[in-house]
């Protein structure tokens, strides 16, 4: 028990003892200018400091707890708090510990001389040439040309030449149309005011080609539609089917992309009624199989996801 | 103590006499000069926690069943990205943290940027002799947005797929090389080889931090080498000289409280204030999407230009030239990156002014650079608040058709009216100071 009541002592008087006076060395002239001496504030940064230390602990603590070692709250407010004392710490120092000197410093200058010399230099260096013209234009066609070489294994990243890997799709005659968990999806199933997303059998679903919505547009078997999932403009999922609000100003339903809101009318062949994209959504021709399931009929209307330069529409 | 070991330094560098001009190196004070400090610090704080993210991200692909401890998502097939970055978020200890701060980060650290740039325009400090410091800070700019969208891409959520699918059809827009280009960068077609989220990762953390770096440094070489930009505040203060608190001791404390301030800041974010619940997404699937999808805040000026533009495509018969997504996404940009990074030459070319400036300009002082900034801000801004129409739409229930169409109008008009109403208020401005003093 005296131990610790030593400690404390010895804290309290490291703490707010005065410590041995140091003889100072006085020089003829300070460079930073003399201030008094504020002990309260001083005192407040000691204090601040202690929080920080606090809170560094206190963060460590709820770290090693494992309960609290998943509470994001608590170890960010620990150390956004640690941070934060320590903040209001440099700026106690700032304000009342440090002199805060006002020092004017010369803009620096141009050296219009030391240019000329530059130049002069890099003139007269190259005297010995009778063709400049030449020789500076054959150095730069032949480092170009280096350069050009040291960039072409850059073209290994992609089929950068062939892009026709852009047009192909899954879709061929007579491929069955699956829905998510693979099972093949009956045209009576397909209900009005519906949206079902549909992928081509045993075919790989991660391609742009790969994904179609289906959507019933009129009664029977030939009331049934699908598109190409992927809207037209930027690649996006189209995700929404509105319905129309009001039936006698807006027309029927639309197929809506969230990305930026085109809108497609799944009753006129896909077409754009409304938002940035510039096609036509491309349609899949559908036939139904002796089980009554949907097949492909062919391929797409047209090519599929975002348009790039020079593609046929 | 201290003497010996600066001793030991100088004899061995020879640095003494830079440290001791540098110890006294001076700040001028205003509180808007801080904004590209926090920036800075931002930066620290992104590499920092950063580095302790790529301890645990999988750059990978390949799918993946999940097995892990979040139970909504039992069972769903991801790719081991997205995985890693949920086994981080849920189940490593300080990890869920670590991330929240580092995006929150970056949003900050964008928006000091961007704060940072509009103070540097408005007070002319851009000009002759900083003008090649301010096209380096743009050059930052951009790439930060790119750094942006890279990191939260790699992750491979439902958004940041979405996001990867509007950026692939940017690139594929671009004129006559843009499928090249495309097919060049995601090793195939969308959503690329299996090797394109290796690639963004090393972008991510490798190539465009180093980038920023070597920018960064320039950028505080050469403010440092042609000192800092002042108001006139007293006779003191002039085109010759710059009256400021040295770096040592004075300004030491206050930069060190700022840089704390924004650790604090982002610590206290990243703690309390959720941001990108990956979870709550889902993984990409390319036949999947979300509704009322958003990026981070830095990116809305190009959501909603992507949105804004009416639907086309420059066709030539039968064949598409330029497909829709080049104007907003590609063009639009690079206008404004033009504009910006060539408006200290043009300036200098109308005014024909080509001295040498270190004292600001209060925005008012310059009437017709203050008018057209601030109608060219307000066409950007109106393009951004675009991208939130469908937000509107939800709390609201304005139509969105008819928002799209008001834009459409308003970004042209509206920064007309700026223009004229910001050209009068700095002249009546400067007219009601000469009252003053007179
Ligand atoms: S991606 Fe569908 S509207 Fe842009």
């Amino acid at each position: 028990m005296s131990r610790v009541k030593a400690l404390l002592i010895a804290a309290v008087v490291l703490l707010l003892g005065r410590g041995r006076p140091k003889r100072e060395r006085r020089p003829e002239h300070r460079i930073v200018p003399p201030g008094p001496a504020d002990r309260r504030a001083e005192n407040l940064v000691l204090l601040l400091f202690g929080g920080v230390t606090a809170c560094g602990v206190a963060f460590i603590v709820f770290y090693a707890i494992d309960k609290l070692g998943h509470e994001t709250q608590w170890l960010g407010l620990a150390l956004g708090l640690a941070f934060a004392l320590l903040t209001l710490a440099c700026i106690v120092i700032a304000r009342r510990l440090v002199v805060t000197e006002e020092l004017p410093e010369p803009y620096p200058e141009d050296h219009p001389d030391e240019v000329e010399t530059i130049a002069e230099l890099i003139d007269e260096s190259g005297s010995r040439f009778t063709r400049k013209r030449l020789v500076t234009l054959a150095g730069a066609g032949a480092l170009g040309t280096l350069g050009l070489a040291a960039l072409t294994p850059a073209a290994s990243l992609g089929p950068a030449l062939d892009t026709s890997a852009l047009k192909k799709t899954p879709w061929r005659r007579g491929r069955r149309l699956v829905d998510e968990s693979g099972k093949p999806i009956p045209a009576a199933d397909i209900e009005a005011e519906a949206f079902y997303t549909a992928y081509p059998e045993g075919a790989d679903r991660e391609l742009i080609g790969s994904p179609l919505v289906v959507v019933r547009i009129g009664p029977g078997n030939a009331g049934v539609v699908a598109y190409s999932k992927i809207c037209t403009h930027a690649g996006c999922a189209i995700a929404l089917y509105r319905k129309p609000t009001f039936p006698d100003t807006q027309p029927g339903p639309a197929l809506v992309c969230p990305c930026h809101y085109s809108s497609f009318d799944p009753a006129k062949n896909g077409k754009v009624i409304f938002g940035p994209a510039g096609r036509p959504l491309p349609r899949l021709p559908l036939e139904i199989d002796g089980e009554g399931n949907l097949r492909a009929a062919g391929g797409f209307s047209g090519p599929v996801g975002p348009s790039w330069s020079g593609v046929r529409r | 103590m201290i003497r010996r070991l600066v001793r030991f330094v100088d004899q061995r560098s020879g640095g003494a006499p830079f440290v001791r001009k540098a110890l006294r190196y001076v700040f001028p004070d205003h509180w808007s000069f801080l904004l590209g400090e926090v920036a800075l610090y931002c930066f620290i704080l992104l590499v920092a926690t950063g580095v302790y993210l790529t301890l645990f991200f999988e750059d990978s692909r390949s799918q993946t069943v999940y097995h892990g401890s979040y139970k909504p998502l039992q069972g769903e097939t991801m790719s081991r990205a997205y995985e890693s970055v949920l086994h981080l978020s849920l189940d490593v200890k300080a990890g869920l943290l670590m991330r929240q701060t580092h995006h929150w980060a970056a949003n900050v650290f964008l928006a000091a940027i961007l704060l940072h740039v509009l103070r540097v325009f408005f007070t002319g400090a851009f000009r002759k002799p900083r003008d090649l410091t301010y096209v380096i800070g743009l050059a930052m700019l951009f790439t930060a947005f790119l750094e942006g969208y890279l990191g939260y891409s790699m992750v491979d959520d439902l958004l940041s797929g979405m996001g990867l699918a509007i950026g692939y059809s940017v690139a594929l827009s671009l004129p006559v090389i843009g499928a090249n280009l495309g097919l060049l960068l995601w090793g195939g077609p969308f959503p690329g080889s299996p090797s394109f989220i290796p690639r963004i990762y090393i972008a991510h953390v490798l190539i465009f931090p180093l980038l920023i770096i070597a920018l960064l440094t320039l950028h505080l070489v050469l403010v440092a080498s042609r000192h800092h930009t002042q108001f006139r505040e007293s006779p003191k203060t002039t085109e010759k000289q710059v009256v400021g608190i040295p770096a040592f001791p004075g300004q030491a404390p206050r930069s060190l409280g700022l840089m704390f301030a924004v650790f604090a800041v982002l610590f206290l974010l990243g703690g309390l204030v959720q941001i990108n619940p990956i979870w709550l997404w889902g993984p990409y699937h390319v036949g999947e999407a979300t509704n009322g999808a958003q990026p981070d805040w830095y990116l809305g000026w190009l959501i909603g230009a992507l949105r804004l533009v009416p639907g086309f495509d420059l066709t030539v018969g039968g064949y598409t030239l330029v497909p829709n997504p080049f104007w907003g996404g590609a063009l639009f940009p690079v206008v404004i990156l033009f504009v910006l990074a060539l408006w200290p030459w043009a300036e200098r070319r109308v005014t024909g002014d080509d001295a040498f400036h270190n004292l600001l300009e209060r925005p008012r002082d310059n009437a017709w650079r203050t008018s057209l900034g601030a109608a060219f801000l307000t066409w950007i801004f109106l393009v951004f608040m675009s991208g939130s129409a469908d937000r509107v739409t939800v709390w609201l229930g304005l139509d969105y058709s008819a928002q799209i169409w008001a834009y459409r109008v308003l970004i042209w008009l509206v920064p007309l009216l700026v223009f004229f109403a910001v050209r009068r208020a700095c002249r009546e401005l400067l007219a009601w100071e000469q009252i003053r003093s007179d």
